[in-house]
């Protein structure tokens, strides 16, 4: 599988720029002057979450991760969706 | 795995993160949040679409066939950025018409705003028993 360790250093520098767009993404959550701010960081969140999951399957060649990553988009998508409309109606179902 | 497979996802992977920081770095350092919206949900999207786009070609190279897991998320992704990015700018306009922060609309004025008289998508509530009919108002 290995042949140059170029990958290694590849995704070395995924995770590490992940974690670090994750720090960013939970300082806006901690700043936000706005509930949208936050809401906005958490979407972000989960969308950087679903890429160190692949990323965690690339590296340990696997395909078990694959119906996780599927189950947090769809889930992310939800409570966004979720939220907005509880910030625009004051309710969630009618 | 030979070493075109290799260069080509170490390429992908790494062009996704540098997006996906960037992104970030955008949602930290932009000023307001109609600004603010933007990073995310182009340059966030762009970025998982690419590592997942070089997951494919890993698991191609690999041996164990294309995989259409990484295409499913990427297509629900791609499809449901623009939907919840409309819904986060409908929201915080709604709570904060604030117009200082906005481009001056046109001549019909903000089109989020319209359906304030009427939403042909909202149902109208159900008359009460006690009230008599033909004078629903809203």
């Amino acid at each position: 599988m290995k042949l140059t360790g170029l990958l290694d250093y590849a995704l070395a520098f995924g995770f590490a720029a992940f974690a670090l767009a994750l720090l960013f993404n939970l300082l806006r959550l901690l700043r936000g002057p706005t509930a949208m701010d936050r809401v906005l960081a958490v979407d972000t969140m989960v969308i950087n979450v679903i890429a160190l999951i692949v990323l965690l399957g690339i590296r340990q060649a696997t395909q078990a991760y694959f119906e996780a990553a599927l189950l947090f988009a769809m889930f992310g998508f939800v409570a966004t969706v979720s939220f907005c409309r509880f910030m625009l109606r004051g309710r969630l179902v009618d | 795995m030979n070493l075109f497979a290799e260069i080509l996802v170490s390429g992908f992977v790494v062009l996704g993160a540098t997006f996906a920081l960037v992104g970030s770095w955008g949602l930290l350092r932009l000023p307001h949040l109609m600004a603010r919206l933007h990073a995310p949900t182009k340059a966030t999207t762009l970025g998982v679409g690419s590592v997942l786009l070089g997951s494919m070609v890993f698991f191609l190279a690999a041996g164990d066939g294309l995989s259409m897991h990484e295409l499913l998320i990427v297509l629900f992704l791609f499809l449901t950025a623009p939907v919840s990015a409309s819904f986060l700018a409908k929201a915080y306009l709604r709570r904060h018409p604030d117009e200082a922060v906005l481009p001056r609309p046109g001549a019909g004025g903000w089109m989020t705003f319209v359906d304030e008289v009427g939403d042909p998508n909202e149902r109208p509530a159900p008359p009460s028993p006690r009230e008599p009919s033909g004078s629903s108002q809203d």
